[in-house]
């Protein structure tokens, strides 16, 4: 199968890690990838800097859910993103970019939008 | 059969409380009542008046109806003043009619003071007490600008409040060099002012007005003594109040110097047959402006007149809890340390915008009064101490520092005697509570329908519900303790599922017992119970998604994303050659180097992908995790001892570092610490820690749930002059047994405050074996002890570990880019965010 050209391949199967995230490089920059395998969809994709300290942390975050929406827990200062929406449940005035996610046999996608790209790599 | 009649002058809201106590009592059935009100309306809530502004109609703040007045038998004439009281002929005189009496209850209230300046009497100069005196402000502000509040006090700021909510720009003009002069000091006054003034009130205070003259702007313009002046559209007055005494003193009942129809005890006036309550009355020279006093006079008349001996007026607790213009004021007892010896703390909070002070008797044992300001927070607890003389904690300036981890608990309902007096407004105490619930209440609405309790000024509301909970969980009502949304379980009941059920992983636990996917409070909880019962590698597969980013990566998160490194240096003992290698170490990837409180050196700066590398040098040259990432077995710090020191007597370090290796690895509630002192010198400062131990001539001394930190608690003496092994055995129990019975993220100290029957029952259960669970206790520690492993060992060792600490996945060379350094000092250390803008 050939994905469409704005689909970036980033990562494999076996790099996830169930019920956690991992950050990988994107034209975008960095991204946290999450896997919760009980959930569907399954592959989440959210920005990895946490915008209330700058650093880039987001996918060493805790999983869960808060009343039905998926969440992972800043581990810095604890606020909680919606993995759907990036919308912090704490103050709704903060989100993070969240990206289109999808498995591709056994690579992992995004769609990282053309105006997000960075031409060079910092 | 009614053959006497009761006349009561005033239908404001301490004469209806009166009518509300006497009318269904045995002696009304002997009288007449008849009511006079001056005003057209029915009593009404004037604690509430500037709702009047917010929508609240007449009919809102109505304490009762006409059709009540009737049920109860009573007659009740609106709009009709009483003109005259002629005692001699036992008749009272209105424009209507006269009417002859057995007796009189005067409850005619009080009257605004307006103070005698040129032009007070200007129109659009007003007062603020009557429904009708708020029609009248209404009328004079449709259309304009400003307005003036003559007074700073209590009421001046409410009528505040009341022009804001009209829309006007507020002014507050008060003589006092501070707002509310008579609740607050200097220090809580000047921060009311600044938070009144952020709102948008503009407060004047040491301003004495002289004059009111024709404005040039607005309609008036006040002069000041100071030369200045302001202008306004109108002029509220509202700078105290006066005893409305005109119809006492013209019939020549006694009167106070200053105002005020003088009573007893029991209500009674200069004439047996007239009796006054409320604001009108005037007992031990005293005028009392506030709701509650007047609601205890009228309830003391209902029982006089009863025939109760018992009843009497006695004074009246003058504490006040308010929301003026939404800030918080709290003023209790003697706010301003006027009991001789009395000492104050003080606590003043610029930057969160709070103040609060105790006032505390010469022996440091009671409190005798509070001030707060910005956070009325403490105020219930604050009360129920000063009301009930209860003994306060060990550290009391803890009861109005800001709320956090470990800060004091407010008082337990369970601390307060029957007598104490929960709602002070209808006199409702605990004992009432306990008593409704008994007769059949089972929610806080009954208990407030069948007590009154929190239905007056509502400032109790709080305190009520935790009394109401309590008493409804000690007779088996359910009230929840879930540790979060995803389980109806504290804790400690997760422990003994997991421990009862042999469940090894977070997943068939959420399954079997819980609901949704979990969440960062209890996945940690849970990793935290499972590794205590099983002590698996906590990067074992199942466990990594449940553990903080510290406990996953097994180093500490920094504020930029990098991580500190602490290895263990078991008793603070390190031999130059491994001093060198931490050197080493630290130059080679540039990390930031301290020594930490516990005798480690703490390595900052490390990068994710830079973890496992440092570590296969530091494991190379003999270093173990130190667990600073845990919330386990930190330290164990010692002082040299007797190896060295001239006056040890037991070899502190070698005690020392016999524990640290025992317990290092050992999973809990919270973070451990341990000291050991090799004499009564106490260079190790082991009363400070968890378990703290200090050689005698003998042995040692053990002490337990000791902190320093936020809130420092000097540990407890639990066993003295013990061997070696003796030591070793009862700390393995009592850490065994807090592991098993404290609360998440509870430290020693806290559990040991909370735990049933205190020191006494720890010493029972681990010294008595009461229990039987001594050796279970002893047996369970050394299978942990068994089963240590330095987590970082097995990590660098195992290549699928590893991947976890690549910090991009897919571009294994490529460094975080967030990270802006500088040098400071001869080491770096990150940019602060604002700096990097």
């Amino acid at each position: 199968m050939t994905a469409h050209n704005n689909w970036e391949a980033v990562c494999t199967v076996d790099d996830l890690v169930p019920e956690s995230g991992i950050a990988v490089w994107t034209e975008a920059g960095p991204v946290a990838v999450f896997y919760l395998p009980h959930h569907l969809p399954a592959l989440f994709a959210i920005s990895h800097t946490d915008p209330f300290s700058g650093a880039n942390v987001l996918a060493r975050g805790i999983t869960g859910d808060l009343k039905g929406e998926p969440v992972v827990a800043s581990p810095l200062y604890k606020q909680h993103f919606s993995l759907r929406t990036g919308i912090c449940m704490e103050d709704e005035s903060v989100r993070v970019k969240v990206y289109p996610a999808l498995l591709d046999g056994d690579r992992v996608r995004l769609k990282v939008p053309a105006s997000q790209r960075r031409t060079t790599a910092a | 059969m009614a053959n006497k009649t009761l006349i009561v002058i005033g239908n404001g809201m301490v004469g209806h409380h009166f009518l509300e106590q006497f009318a269904e009592t045995p002696a009304a059935a002997d009288y007449d009542i008849h009511v006079f009100g001056e005003e057209p309306l029915i009593a009404y809530d004037r604690v509430h008046l500037s709702e009047y502004f917010g929508g609240s109609t007449h009919a809102d703040l109505a304490l009762g109806t006409a059709e009540d007045y009737a049920a109860k038998g009573l007659t009740l004439h609106l709009d009709e003043p009483v003109t005259e009281l002629d005692r001699d002929n036992r008749k009272v005189l209105t424009p209507k009619g006269e009417y002859t009496y057995d007796a009189v209850v005067l409850a005619t209230g009080s009257y605004p003071f307006v103070p005698p300046i040129d032009g007070h009497d200007r129109d659009h100069c007003l007062v603020y007490r009557t429904l009708a005196d708020l029609d009248a402000i209404r009328a004079s502000a449709e259309g304009r600008k400003t307005g003036v509040v003559v007074g700073g006090g209590l009421l001046g700021l409410e009528a505040a409040n009341a022009l804001k909510s009209l829309g006007l720009e507020a002014h507050v003009v008060e003589f006092a060099p501070r707002l509310m002069p008579v609740q607050l000091d200097a220090d809580g006054g000047a921060l009311l002012k600044r938070k009144i003034e952020e709102l948008g009130v503009q407060v004047h205070t040491e301003k004495a007005t002289t004059a009111i003259v024709p404005g040039e702007e607005a309609r008036l313009r006040m002069n000041f003594s100071d030369d200045t002046h302001l202008e306004t559209d109108l002029i509220v007055f509202s700078a105290g109040i006066r005893p409305q005494d005109t119809l006492a003193r013209s019939s020549g009942l006694e009167i106070g110097e200053r105002g005020g129809i003088v009573i007893d005890d029991q209500c009674t006036t200069s004439d047996p047959q007239v009796f006054a309550i409320g604001e009108c009355a005037l007992w031990d020279n005293r005028i009392f402006g506030l709701v509650a006093p007047g609601y205890t006079m009228a309830r003391t008349l209902a029982a006089r007149l009863n025939q109760d001996a018992e009843a009497g007026f006695r004074g009246a607790d003058m504490s006040t809890k308010l929301k003026l213009l939404g800030v918080d004021v709290g003023s209790i007892g003697d706010a301003h340390g006027a009991t001789p010896g009395a000492r104050n703390i003080r606590f003043n909070d610029e930057q969160a915008g709070t103040y609060g002070r105790l006032v505390i008797s010469e022996d440091g044992k009671k409190l005798l009064g509070a001030i707060l300001v910005g956070d009325n927070g403490p105020y219930d607890t604050l009360l129920q101490y000063a009301l009930n003389g209860i003994d306060l904690p060990k550290n009391p300036e803890s009861l109005i520092l800001p709320v956090s981890e470990g800060g004091a608990p407010a008082l337990g309902p369970d601390a307060l005697p029957e007598t104490a007096s929960i709602c002070s407004c209808h006199n409702v105490s605990k004992g009432d509570i306990c008593g409704a619930i008994d007769a059949g209440c089972t929610d806080l609405g009954a208990v407030k329908g069948e007590t009154k309790a929190s239905t007056g000024c509502g400032g109790c509301a709080a305190l009520l519900k935790s009394v109401v909970d309590n008493e409804l969980e000690k007779r088996g009502v359910e009230v929840s303790k879930d540790i979060c949304e995803h389980f109806p379980y504290s804790r400690q009941e997760l422990f003994h599922l997991v421990k009862v059920n042999g469940i090894r992983t977070f997943h068939s636990l959420i399954k079997q017992y819980g609901k949704g996917h979990g969440c960062d409070i209890c996945k940690p909880a849970v990793a935290s119970i499972l590794a205590t019962c099983w002590n698996e590698h906590i990067m074992a597969t199942d466990h990594v998604p449940l553990q903080d980013t510290n406990d996953t990566f097994m180093a500490n998160m920094q504020k930029n994303g990098t991580y500190s490194i602490v290895p263990r240096i078991p008793g603070g003992e390190i031999t130059p050659d491994k001093l060198i290698v931490l050197g080493e170490v630290a130059k080679e990837y540039n990390l930031y180097t301290k020594i930490t409180g516990g005798q480690r050196v703490d390595l900052f700066g490390a990068t994710l992908s830079e973890l496992p590398e440092i570590w296969e040098k530091l494991i190379a040259a003999g270093f173990e995790t130190g667990h600073a990432y845990g919330k386990s077995v930190r330290t164990v710090k010692s002082c040299v001892g007797s190896t060295w020191c001239r006056y040890g007597v037991q070899d502190s370090v070698g005690m020392a570092i016999r524990l640290e290796e025992r317990y290092k690895g050992l999973r809990s509630p919270h973070k451990l610490k341990f000291a050991v002192s090799g004499c009564t010198r106490e260079c190790a400062e082991a009363q400070s820690k968890d378990i703290g131990v200090i050689a005698t001539e003998n042995g040692w001394n053990l002490y337990v749930c000791g902190n320093g930190g936020m809130r420092p608690r000097h540990a407890d003496l639990f066993a003295t002059d013990l061997s070696d092994d003796e030591l070793i055995r009862t700390i393995d129990r009592v850490l065994m047994f807090y592991v098993r019975t404290a609360d998440r993220l509870q430290r020693t100290s806290v559990w040991l405050e909370n735990l049933e029957g205190g020191l006494d029952y720890l010493k029972e259960v681990v010294l008595d074996d009461s229990l039987g669970l001594g050796e279970e206790l002893e047996a369970h520690m050394q299978a942990i002890i068994g089963t240590y492993q330095c987590e970082w060992k097995t990590t660098v060792e195992d290549p699928e570990k590893r991947k976890r600490f690549r910090e991009f996945v897919n571009a294994p060379e490529k460094k975080d880019p967030v990270q802006h350094w500088t040098t400071e000092r001869d080491q770096r250390r990150p940019l602060a965010n604002a700096d990097i803008a």
